[in-house]
């Protein structure tokens, strides 16, 4: 796949299709794989990749990219192209300065997985079935996929590519994915066993700020967190308070707008399951206000900007059944 | 010496909206109904006006329950703020829940301005539903207690 991808870029960077290409290149390690802008051949020939460690949700790099003079080519995995659609109707993109071309994607993994499976001296990897083949400095090891694979890509939501130029290979379907069954875990679970959860979960976050930093959705130009008055601006947490204040705010801003990229649990340097958050509010707003998946389309209301007369009343969170 | 038993006495923060729920409360007022004094209202524009920060901040200042009232749907003053205000505030209080917090701290209701008498009632359930779960540990910010 790879090999199609880069004779991609190379063929439209030749035909001056596209002025620059949007990808990824490796860092240190082979899975340390960081989103790149290539403007020549030779620039691709030095350090693109395009393998199973490529995660990378590239459209947020496309807000900046798109607003250059000149045509940026970009790959995206289905998942990206939700992200993508969800920015061109919001206006963040300009469409017209971006090829965007569909990869087909069976799941990423990243180092740190592998690692923990015993894997060591990583040096290349490779997909096989549902097996990835990994290259490795003692020689090759085969690992399963779903013990390496991230919860995202476990609980795949679609392989269809909802916005794009081109596309290499075929497309897929959207899944029917058991993406809420965790979320129904919890909502299963008396208050103070949530109360515990999220404060276990929650109380390592180190305000790093890289769930915002990385997320589509949350694209503003000045954001909430940064304003110094704002009262949990500090890099920091200083009390269980911000923790919470934070993650909340964060996820209802998001609300309606995410599409469930997962790109917030994949940086994460604490491993704190933040997509749990965004997925609780796709739920509600599924069960309250209809099926609703952010990115599908770009010409429906967001359903926090919409209403109907019939709504149900906040008083449903204390009837609903549950505890 | 003896230990004296402090009543617990719950801090409520009401938003109340300029047109339906403050005049509903003043309402409430002159006509001498009575209502908790713990109840510190705060008058905003629309109910839409309230941003779910303006929640957790109230929590976060010491709150023990905060309470949202506007005008009833289809009766706003800018014709769909409270539509709004009521799919946020859904969501938000289900987020709270979904957190662990006690889902009794956070109340919506919509008071016209001609509902004195519903509004110091719901005042006085809110209070007394908030003075049974006792103060607010899980939504506090130790800096702000004194």
């Amino acid at each position: 796949m790879q090999e199609v991808i880069i004779a991609k870029a190379k063929e439209l960077l030749q035909n001056s299709t596209v002025d620059r290409v949007l990808g990824w290149k490796t860092g240190e390690f082979v899975y340390d794989v960081t989103p790149a802008v290539f403007e020549s051949v030779e620039e691709i020939d030095n350090g693109f990749v395009a393998n199973d460690f490529c995660g990378n949700n590239l459209s947020k790099y496309l807000i900046k990219e798109s607003r250059k003079p000149g045509k940026v080519l970009v790959f995206l995995k289905p998942c990206d192209t939700y992200s993508f659609n969800q920015l061109i109707k919001e206006h963040r993109i300009v469409r017209e300065n971006v090829y965007a071309v569909g990869i087909p994607c069976d799941g990423k993994t990243d180092g740190e997985a592998l690692k923990a499976k015993g894997i060591k001296g990583i040096l290349g990897i490779s997909s096989e079935g549902d097996q990835f083949v990994v290259d490795t400095l003692y020689g090759e090891q085969t690992v399963a996929k779903k013990n390496v694979l991230p919860e995202r890509c476990l609980n795949c939501k679609s392989k269809k590519h909802v916005a794009y130029d081109e596309l290499i290979g075929e497309d897929g379907e959207v899944l029917d994915s058991h993406r809420f069954d965790m979320v129904a875990k919890l909502e299963a679970m008396t208050p103070d066993e949530r109360f515990e959860f999220w404060r276990g979960e929650l109380s390592r976050c180190i305000r790093c700020n890289a769930c915002r930093n990385v997320c589509p959705a949350c694209s503003c130009e000045k954001c909430v967190f940064d304003n110094d008055a704002s009262g949990i601006a500090q890099k920091a947490a200083a009390d269980s308070f911000e923790e919470n204040m934070f993650h909340i705010i964060r996820a209802f801003h998001v609300a309606g707008r995410c599409t469930d990229c997962g790109e917030c649990s994949r940086v994460c340097p604490q491993n704190i399951p933040l997509h749990l958050l965004n997925r609780k509010f796709i739920k509600d707003i599924d069960t309250f206000y209809g099926d609703y998946q952010a990115g599908a389309d770009t010409d429906s209301r967001a359903p926090l900007t919409n209403y109907t007369e019939g709504d149900v009343e906040p008083g449903i969170v204390y009837e609903r059944e549950g505890k | 010496m003896q230990h004296e038993v402090k009543e617990f006495k719950p801090k409520i923060v009401a938003f109340c909206c300029n047109w339906c729920s403050y005049a509903g409360a003043d309402l409430a007022g002159t006509n001498r109904l009575n209502y908790p004094a713990d109840v510190k209202i705060i008058r905003v524009p629309c109910s839409c006006r309230v941003n779910p920060m303006f929640i957790l901040r109230a929590f976060q200042r010491g709150a023990d329950g905060v309470i949202l009232c506007g005008c009833h749907p289809g009766d706003c003053h800018y014709t769909t703020g409270n539509y709004y205000a009521r799919r946020r505030m859904t969501l938000l209080f289900s987020m709270l829940d979904y957190l662990g917090i006690e889902k009794e701290r956070t109340r919506v209701e919509w008071v016209s301005a001609a509902e004195g008498a519903k509004f110091a009632q719901t005042m006085n359930e809110f209070v007394a539903a908030v003075t049974k779960l006792g103060e607010n540990k899980r939504l506090e910010d130790l800096r702000c207690k004194k």
